[in-house]
């Protein structure tokens, strides 16, 4: 596999907030969750991704090439999604593809026709009337019907049921059958990224705190449970964060072949127990 | 071909993979040249990641249970019958390392087990030779007296 993005010591500064020296690589053929509270950082990497935003360091390659430079030509082979739906409430799906056709010398009509279908969209219907799950399902698949290499999405899933998010998610793996397609999409409903994302970079505080196989993830670390007896005896240096109650502790531990584990309850951690003890867990 | 991925974390899910697909490939359900499913396609059908799939896939190969055609995707290596009772074997030295492990915690001794195995194996093989409609039937019919 070779990358599809590459940034390097990626750098940017608002009032009271910085995405610090971000380097990130990420391999094509895969879907890459972007995970991380609130104003962790993931949509400034986004925008900066796309230059939408003017970047205080550091150097972004998209399929190879200076998202700067050949910004053009990096930008005709993504499709975008963000958070709000951005389309004109008194357009309707074949209008949007009337003047989506005079944008993008790839757009594909009859794609676009399909992919409504699939999403079962009306076409004569105005966006006005779509509902929240309708209209994030339409900005899909205008984002889609122009035949990009890479999608980038921020929170394609915030705010929908779960039957519409599974369509959602199911599109992408199919998008992902090609294997020069590639996803990077943000969402802090981590359990989607469970279900779709081979790879999860964690963000905190503009900092990028890991990125890492999904299942690697999960072979590394486990949540240990006991007394707080139980805890004395633990190496502290294995443990991630811990959290202790009343009645024993809970924590997120490095390896799960530790001897130490032996007669503690260990289960498989989610994504959202790493990120939450990764960010929050107080080392006790 | 049936997969069945379990997510509780104590085996890992490319492990979980190779081990069904062998025993597929072992038990003759997967014929010599016959083509797995492409990497991307099993990661989608299960929804596990294509990263996983492909190291799958990877130790598969290494192992000698699949090759890799450029263009024609996965298919089913042709088995070398020596290497397939190496991979029975090296399983059944596992079950039966177990088997010891369980007797001493349980204090049987050596002469015990080897005792209960050989009736286990007289049975299975006697429920073989009645299926078989007496294929056997002279041998064992010896030994039963």
């Amino acid at each position: 596999m070779q990358p599809v993005i590459e940034i390097e010591n990626l750098r940017k500064e608002y009032a009271g907030f910085a995405l610090q020296d971000l380097t990130l690589t990420i391999e094509e053929g895969t879907i890459t969750g972007l995970v991380g509270a609130n104003g962790a950082g993931k949509s400034t990497t986004l925008k900066l991704i796309l230059n939408l935003i003017r970047r205080d360091a550091g150097t972004i390659r998209v399929f190879g090439l200076d998202n700067r430079e050949r910004e053009a030509e990096v930008k005709a082979q993504i499709g975008v999604v963000f958070d709000e739906p951005c389309f004109h409430e008194i357009l309707s799906p074949r209008q949007i593809s009337g003047y989506m056709g005079a944008l993008y010398p790839t757009w594909d009509p009859a794609f676009f026709r399909s992919l409504l279908e699939r999403f079962s969209l009306p076409r004569d219907k105005v966006v006005k009337e779509f509902s929240r799950g309708m209209k994030m399902k339409l900005s899909i698949a205008a984002a889609m019907a122009h035949h990009p290499r890479l999608l980038l999405l921020d929170e394609p899933t915030s705010g929908l049921d779960p039957l519409v998010r599974d369509e959602i998610l199911d599109m992408f793996l199919d998008f992902l059958q090609d294997e020069r397609h590639s996803v990077v999409l943000s969402s802090h409903i981590t359990s989607d990224l469970e279900k779709v994302a081979d790879t999860i970079a964690l963000i905190d505080k503009g900092r990028l705190l890991f990125h890492e196989e999904k299942d690697r993830l999960r072979e590394q670390y486990v949540l240990v449970k006991g007394s707080t007896a139980q805890l004395e005896k633990l190496d502290r240096n294995q443990l991630i964060g811990v959290r202790t109650n009343e009645y024993g502790f809970e924590a997120l531990a490095r390896s799960r072949r530790q001897a130490a584990l032996s007669g503690l309850a260990v289960e498989p951690p989610t994504i959202e127990d790493i990120m939450l003890f990764y960010t929050r867990g107080e080392k006790g | 071909m049936n997969i069945i991925i379990r997510n509780t974390g104590e085996v890992p899910i490319y492990e979980q993979i190779v081990v069904q697909i062998k025993n597929a490939i072992l038990s003759g359900e997967l014929a010599e040249g016959e083509a797995l499913p492409s990497i991307r396609l099993l990661a989608k059908e299960l929804r596990i990641s294509v990263i996983t799939t492909k190291r799958a896939y990877e130790e598969l190969e290494r192992d000698g249970f699949i090759v890799a055609i450029p263009g024609k995707g996965s298919l089913v290596a042709p088995q070398n019958l020596e290497l397939v009772r190496e991979e029975q074997r090296r399983a059944l030295e596992q079950h039966l390392a177990d088997a010891v492990c369980a007797a001493r915690t349980a204090g049987i001794s050596r002469r015990e087990l080897t005792e209960l195995l050989a009736l286990l194996y007289e049975d299975e093989g006697s429920e073989e030779a009645e299926e078989n409609k007496g294929d056997k039937g002279d041998t064992q019919g010896g030994e039963r007296t």
